[in-house]
């Protein structure tokens, strides 16, 4: 290799070493507005501003979920299977809500304790399979599908 | 470091590749047509997404070529960076095209997926951003090599962009482990237990292979193209317009 194609790889390597480092120093200086929700966990410990508004994350508690007279108000918990907080929400759930499910609801938590949502997001996990094989896999073991981790 | 300037030398590049672009467009058809009949008809819906998840087929391997993609393009920058080799310089400009229209894809059909799954088009959580970014930096990559009249010149500006963007690829594959993002976790690369049936991994892979010998093919395609515009001047262009 000839001294000037030396004296250039030198270059590319700083040029990636120097910039990896920069950017992994503000992602970690930047790490908790990366998140895009926080659970509740976080929230009993005090992690996060309640008095604003913030998204919050978990799984819905199965038989938690509640139409309201109204018909259009629903109120459910979100739980990380540490601790809970019960969410109301007014307006069109997504498709995917049901209990069991991970879901991402934006709003405030009011003097109460209860989080007012304004929009609720489904959050789909990573697991796909046929029908047919969710049904079975709930007729053997009796659970929600979601909550067996493997398939096949 | 011999066979970088042998197989990058103009003509002996322009010979090698023409075998590999018959070949690799054979593939790709075979490929693309098995993994859309078996992806779009075969292949079970899902017990929740039902026949949505249909567009998994198209969007998974679009999002893992986006990543792919750059980094061919980012070694092509190396190369050209330190080695000034003519044919890499041409790479990096061919595959940012190629690549941003993978990135465009993806976040299309994710778009279009989000929707009904998620309840939104669109959400600024890391996996998404961190996409879009990839989108701007392939845009960059072409604008800084053409807005030089030299093209040589803009090849070295665009390269020195290629390079430090490839930051971002980790960046994308583990935003979803590192952040909270509303976008799932990976499926396919926990070898050990992939989370789907094999009558969706197999269409998964059979699309993915698709799509990697329809990307090659298409760089060989527009590099050779864009190799004989720019040494139209040169013999060895001239003897193969005189046969």
């Amino acid at each position: 290799m000839t001294p000037k194609r030396k004296q250039r790889m030198i270059f590319v390597i700083v040029l990636v070493v120097g910039f990896g480092a920069a950017t992994a120093l503000a992602l970690f200086a930047f790490q908790s507005n990366l998140l895009y929700f926080y659970s509740p966990s976080q929230i009993e410990a005090g992690e996060v501003a309640t008095d604003q508004m913030f998204r919050l994350g978990g799984l819905v508690v199965e038989g938690s979920v509640a139409r309201h007279a109204d018909g259009v108000t629903t109120s459910f918990d979100l739980t990380d299977t540490a601790d809970s907080i019960t969410v109301s929400y007014t307006g069109l759930l997504p498709d995917l809500f049901r209990e069991g499910q991970g879901i991402v609801a934006q709003g405030k938590i009011n003097t109460d304790g209860v989080f007012i949502a304004q929009e609720v997001l489904a959050k789909h996990d990573e697991n796909y399979m046929p029908p047919e094989l969710a049904e079975a896999l709930q007729a053997a073991g009796g659970s929600h599908p979601e909550s067996i981790p493997k398939t096949q | 470091m011999h066979f970088i300037h042998k197989y990058g030398s103009p003509n002996y590049f322009y010979q090698w590749s023409g075998t590999w672009l018959k070949i690799l467009s054979a593939l790709t058809l075979i490929l693309m047509a098995l993994g859309l009949y078996w992806a779009l008809i075969i292949s079970p819906p899902d017990y929740q997404q039902s026949e949505t998840v249909r567009i998994m087929y198209i969007h998974v391997p679009s999002a893992w070529m986006s990543m792919f993609t750059y980094v061919v393009m980012a070694s092509a920058g190396v190369v050209a960076m330190i080695w000034r080799i003519k044919v890499a310089e041409i790479v990096v400009a061919q595959s940012a095209i190629i690549g941003a229209s993978f990135t465009l894809l993806a976040l299309v059909t994710g778009m279009l997926w989000g929707k009904p799954m998620w309840g939104a088009y669109w959400v600024w959580d890391a996996r998404l951003t961190s996409e879009l970014v990839l989108l701007f930096l392939y845009v960059g990559v072409l604008a800084i090599y053409s807005a030089y009249e030299d093209p040589r010149t803009g090849a070295k500006a665009a390269s020195i962009l290629a390079i430090v963007g490839v930051i971002n690829i980790p960046i994308i594959h583990y935003s979803v482990e590192w952040w909270n993002t509303l976008h799932q976790g990976p499926t396919v690369t926990k070898f050990d237990s992939p989370s789907a049936p094999l009558s969706m991994l197999t269409p998964l892979f059979i699309m993915f292979f698709a799509f990697k010998t329809y990307f090659f093919a298409l760089l060989f395609a527009r590099t050779r193209n864009a190799l004989l515009s720019r040494e139209r001047h040169t013999s060895w262009v001239q003897e193969i317009l005189e046969k």
